[in-house]
């Protein structure tokens, strides 16, 4: 591992400014860093090409005075994320070879800002799932091997869906990635791998450009070392953008103003509802540690009441596979990506989208059309949005006690690759902490706080209210410092 | 509200997926299960709750009835399966 892979998007900024190293030697370390940690699987496409490119302009720009707020860092990009003429699969068989003609919005505003991408990377198909395994691509594996016996020779997942940027993230072979969040894919991953996982307002990114899963909850974030650097890269990647209907035209505040302040008065609110049954007690004592460590810095602890927030996950398996099943019926064989002959069209319909989704795609595919179609509409869809709105009113209340609410990230540390996948719902668990923000689009960033007694990162969540990320930023920089949390993977690329 | 064999067939046919009839049963059996598990929901009292649709209360923006996009026809059919001319082509539907 070269040092220039181990230091933070904020790090590298100043080591660019001050010509210690320039944007093609930063481009150069990732890429041999990306080819040596292949076994992690982490990308679909590597872009090298395009990457010292970039990192070539990037140095030129420099030179001239003109450097953006993140010229020359290398990224990797979610491969959710369409990239002009470079192959955008959302993991999945049915986009085949799609090569967008368009840049989305949001990798369009890093690119404006000089970043240098170095791949597309891996992530569950079409984002549905927590453990990266429903890949087309194959599973992307965690850097991190646990000390626990059952998990020391196994392979471990980076979490979901956002897997292969939370692997090259913390791998330490990306120095931060894009991640997209429908129920916890930013910061599920986050808390999975050790590192720091942003999911913004719903409506502060633009989905423009992004595969779609289920509209309503999607929203994109970063994914990166610090909260600094989140802070930094959220202020690039936020903003209005009148392709996405659902944009909010709000002024984006420099997020990196809020950190290390004082938090002096804040109050955190503890849900006690979320003392889930089956909770462990490692948890249960990190998430104490972490509301102790809040107010040793000066915030005021209170409890507060989510009480339909048991619910969300059962909300959330109808809404979202509804959307999805909508948004998915886009992919037919005709237009772009896999087409399997058929012997009429709608036999060709039916060949193609067999063939071309996965397993668990299909399965969603199916409730979704089973909620919404006539005689079912009312007792799934029409009860879960109203269930939704109870949601919604909870945190409203508990807005008005408090500023910020912290949560753990995640039930557990990171499991092995093909622990729990029999059964589906098991799956689902993992975003109990994760999914009530996503319906009602509030802020939320995963920090990472402590090791399990298996050796795993652990991270613990803080929620905002809508279009606070400054609270949160603040909120989450005090967690960050406090917790210290220094540790790294076993596996860093190029050791 | 239990799903059949023949509630997935025609599900499926609903949303264009082929599932083989090998496979049917054990789809109903993991579909079933979702939504016993979803039936939870019959707990809460939603009488005069309003369903939420979305996150944002506000109308969808206007904007002026103009053409902001367009021709892009060489883009559109860059990534076609099959193809004659400029037209995607599908097997006959017209006899």
């Amino acid at each position: 591992m070269s040092d220039l892979t181990d230091i933070s998007v904020t790090e590298a900024l100043v080591g660019l400014a001050g010509k210690k190293f320039s944007a093609v030697e930063l481009a150069k370390a990732h890429i041999a860093a990306m080819e040596s940690a292949r076994a992690l699987n982490a990308f679909i496409t590597e872009t090298p090409k395009l990457a010292m490119k970039q990192a070539i302009e990037s140095d030129a720009r420099r030179a001239a005075g003109r450097a953006g707020a993140m010229d020359g860092i290398p990224l990797g990009i979610k491969d959710l994320y369409c990239t002009k003429d470079v192959r955008t699969t959302a993991a999945s068989h049915i986009l085949g070879e799609f090569t967008p003609t368009y840049e989305s919005t949001v990798t369009q505003k890093l690119f404006d800002a000089g970043c240098v991408m170095l791949g597309k990377t891996n992530l569950d198909e079409f984002a549905m799932g927590s453990s990266n395994i429903t890949s087309y691509f194959g599973p992307a594996i965690s850097p991190w091997s646990g000390k626990d016996p059952v998990k020391a020779n196994r392979k471990l997942v980076p979490g979901g869906s956002s897997g292969g940027s939370s692997a090259a993230v913390a791998g330490r072979f990306a120095m931060a990635a894009t991640g997209t969040d429908t129920g916890g894919s930013i910061r599920q991953p986050a808390s999975f791998t050790g590192i720091v996982g942003m999911k913004p307002t719903y409506g502060r990114c633009s989905r423009w450009g992004i595969v779609a899963f289920a509209s309503s909850l999607d929203q994109a974030g970063p994914m990166t070392r610090t909260v600094a650097d989140a802070a930094l890269m959220l202020r690039v990647m936020a903003g209005f953008d009148s392709k996405d209907s659902t944009s909010v035209d709000q002024a984006v505040p420099d997020f990196v103003t809020a950190l290390g302040t004082s938090i002096k008065g804040m109050k955190i609110g503890i849900p006690r509802e979320y003392r889930i049954d089956g909770i462990s007690a490692e948890i249960d004592n990190l998430w104490q540690k972490g509301a102790a460590m809040l107010r040793d810095a000066g915030a005021e602890i209170v409890e507060i009441s989510l009480p339909h927030t048991k619910y969300s996950l059962a909300v959330y398996y109808i809404i979202a596979p509804a959307e999805a099943s909508s948004n998915l019926a886009r992919y037919d064989g005709v237009r772009y990506g896999l087409r399997v002959p058929g012997e009429n069209l709608i036999n060709m319909y039916e060949n193609t989208r067999a063939e071309g989704f996965g397993k668990e795609v299909r399965r969603r595919i199916l409730i979704g059309t089973y909620v919404l179609s006539a005689g079912y509409y009312d007792a799934y869809y029409l009860k879960a949005q109203k269930v939704r709105r109870c949601i919604r009113n909870d945190f409203e209340e508990a807005f008005k006690k408090c500023d910020a609410i912290l949560t753990p990230t995640a039930p557990s540390t990171a499991f092995a690759i093909g622990e729990k996948q029999d059964d589906p719902i098991q799956m689902y668990l993992n975003d109990v902490f994760t999914v009530p923000l996503n319906l009602v689009g509030l802020p939320g960033i995963s920090v990472p706080v402590g090791l399990g007694s298996d050796g795993l990162p652990l991270g613990l969540q803080l929620i905002g209210r809508a279009f606070d990320e400054m609270t949160l930023f603040k909120a989450a920089s005090a967690l960050e410092k406090a917790a210290n949390f220094n540790h790294k993977p076993p596996f860093m690329a190029g050791t | 509200m239990s799903i059949d064999q023949t509630t997935v067939v025609k599900i499926a046919h609903l949303a264009r997926l082929k599932i083989p009839t090998e496979e049917q049963k054990q789809v109903a059996g993991e579909l079933n299960k979702i939504l016993e598990w979803i039936t939870q929901l019959d707990e809460v009292d939603v009488t005069a709750v309003e369903p939420m649709s979305s996150v944002n209360d506000v109308p969808l923006r206007w904007r002026d009835d103009i053409v902001t996009d367009g021709d892009k026809m060489a883009d559109i059919m860059t990534n076609a399966p099959a193809k004659t001319a400029d037209f995607f082509t599908v097997p006959k539907v017209v006899e």
